[in-house]
């Protein structure tokens, strides 16, 4: 191949290589194999949209942020409130829960892009801290400590129940999955994926190129919020409980473990880092309910370290020696 | 009338010019009553010993730094309160003396951006990278254009020194400019090796008006029709190359420079 369509060739694309087809079916082969532990699937499918969601902000556009548990959270409590009030259609629910999330994200990100790395990050902590606060306060409406309750979604399409079982469920959370992953593989394979990246690498060159970076990162902000929104909307369908640490930092300090963990900047490093999190997470909470934690951050400590990327990014350096070493061995 | 005329007639011509332009930190004075007109198509050299304000003076051109006093046009506008991003799509572009670019993004990658950025493409999101053939060919043949060809799927990070100077030009290039602001473009770069740099901006058509800083007082001589001389963030004095040579007080600053350095 020339230099000139291998380079075409490395454009960030959205069209699915057929690997990539087949990996997706492996969640289907899991709720088959596996079908005694389909809440767990649920919930790392669920906590996936939302890591999804801070990869375009942190991995792509370089913004860390320790609030978006507050999107998170909002977007479950929105979806939690509208089937107490006796709304419970879960798509129109769920999309509500985005909304909302996205709403909020929008003001907020006129304060996040204000100021550089460190301001920034105390911005999107104190957005965290202030929500927080504010569920905490209103407890009439939120349910305060004892979280929301009680409260029953109807059927999916109005055909497909909840079980007791969480296969709807699973389907549902999964299908979500999916298309959150298919619209954020647009966004970050399009010239505007291309400038959030930009922006990380140089932001400093940006305007240079006639580029006004604030909108950009407003836009990606305000984006990633809504997403996260809809994740939350989704813990709150499928477990009908919104409990108040959905809003908390330490919820927010789980998704960027979760990202560095798999590795940010490549959305599948999302995926991956999701699933090890929290099947690590019922393993060793299993083992010892307690010092979980601890392991969880040798684990942390090892990967930041010692695996540049995450595990996506070592195991593509992996993939990489060994392809050199066999394309060496065969003449 | 004639000589309001003449006025005019001057006035078109010129791409970009200054008046009593001032920079001012605290009690140090970076830029002091700068006036200056860069005419259409010019090929225009800003020489001066370290820190007598050349690169201050092009972060006021381009909006990176906000003047203390005095105005800057764009072909007669007055463009002193635009920001940088909106001086850029009137035309000007510049590089930089220290490399500014995005390490991490490929080659093709870089100036892609640049020129979606240039067509106000760069914020769609529904269509993907890849469907910008247009884009992609011109990219391309920037690229190799300047020579970068082999290099064009590569990060930009693992690029030798020299090319990432070629790539500075390459993104200002993407914008397609009609005044280029070239600041030290061959800073760092070995002797033997900086021509290359040069023969890129000589390639350049010749409408595209240029002024370039520039301490190698061999490429000065050979790639400007003027020069500019700014010591001590004043104008000492701005001539043909030959005029300029042969003045005693640069002959002075520049040897009791070098003598010194």
């Amino acid at each position: 191949m020339s230099p000139r369509s291998s380079a075409i060739e490395r454009l960030a694309s959205p069209r699915p290589r057929p690997v990539e087809v087949l990996a997706w079916l492996l969640p289907a082969l899991a709720f088959f194999l596996v079908p005694d532990n389909l809440a767990l699937g649920v919930s790392i499918m669920t906590y996936a949209v939302a890591v999804l969601a801070l990869d375009l902000v942190l991995g792509y556009a370089g913004i860390v942020s320790l609030g978006h548990a507050a999107f998170f959270g909002v977007g479950a409590y929105t979806a939690g409130l509208l089937a107490v009030q006796g709304w419970k259609e879960p798509l129109t629910g769920l999309l509500l829960a985005g909304a909302v999330s996205l709403a909020l994200g929008f003001l907020a990100s006129f304060l996040v892009v204000r100021g550089k790395d460190l301001t920034r990050l105390m911005v999107t902590l104190a957005i965290g801290l202030v929500v927080y606060e504010l569920a905490n306060r209103l407890s009439s409406v939120t349910g305060g400590m004892d979280g929301l309750s009680g409260f029953e979604i109807g059927p999916i399409f109005g055909v497909f129940s909840f079980d007791l079982y969480g296969r709807t469920a699973w389907w549902y959370v999964y299908g979500v999955l999916i298309l959150v992953f298919v619209l954020l593989r647009l966004v970050v394979s399009s010239p505007f994926g291309l400038s959030l990246r930009a922006i990380r690498e140089g932001v400093s060159r940006m305007p240079a190129l006639g580029a006004s970076v604030d909108q950009r990162l407003r836009i990606a902000f305000t984006l990633s919020a809504g997403v996260t929104g809809i994740a939350g909307g989704l813990l709150a369908q499928t477990t009908q409980f919104v409990g108040i640490d959905s809003l908390s930092v330490g919820r927010s300090a789980d998704f960027l473990v979760m990202l560095v963990l798999g590795g940010t900047g490549r959305l599948y490093g999302a995926l991956i880092g999701t699933t090890v999190f929290m099947i690590a997470h019922d393993y060793l909470a299993d083992m010892n309910p307690v010092y979980w934690e601890f392991w969880m951050g040798l684990l942390l400590m090892a990967v930041v370290l010692f695996a540049r990327g995450g595990i996506v990014g070592a195991g593509r350096r992996l993939l990489q020696t060994v392809k050199t070493k066999f394309a060496r061995a065969a003449p | 009338m004639r000589a309001d005329t003449s006025i005019l007639s001057a006035d078109a011509g010129i791409a970009l010019s200054t008046e009593r332009l001032t920079k001012v930190w605290g009690s140090f004075i970076a830029n002091s009553d700068i006036d200056f007109r860069l005419p259409v198509g010019a090929r225009h050299a800003l020489i001066g010993p370290n820190g007598a304000g050349k690169t201050t003076f092009i972060n006021m051109l381009t909006g990176v730094l906000a003047p203390t006093s005095g105005r800057v046009f764009i072909g007669g506008e007055d463009v002193t309160a635009d920001r940088q991003e909106r001086r850029v799509r009137k035309g000007i572009a510049r590089t930089f003396q220290i490399n500014n670019l995005f390490p991490g993004l490929t080659v093709l990658d870089s100036v892609l951006l640049a020129i979606l950025e240039r067509k106000n493409l760069a914020e769609s999101w529904f269509r993907p990278l890849k469907s910008h053939v247009a884009e992609i060919e011109e990219a391309m043949d920037l690229i190799t254009d300047l020579g970068l060809e082999a290099q064009a799927g590569v990060e930009v990070k693992t690029l030798a020194y020299g090319k990432q100077r070629l790539m500075e030009i390459a993104l200002a290039l993407a914008s397609r400019p009609r005044i280029l602001l070239l600041d030290e473009p061959a800073a760092g770069i070995p002797a033997g090796e900086s021509s290359e740099v040069f023969s890129v901006i000589a390639r350049l058509p010749s409408d595209v008006s240029i002024l370039f800083i520039e301490h190698d007082m061999d490429l000065v001589r050979r790639f400007s029709q003027r020069i500019t001389v700014l010591v001590g963030g004043k104008v000492l004095t701005e001539g043909a190359p030959d005029e300029i040579m042969a003045d005693p007080r640069v002959r002075e600053v520049y040897l009791g420079e070098s003598a010194h350095g």
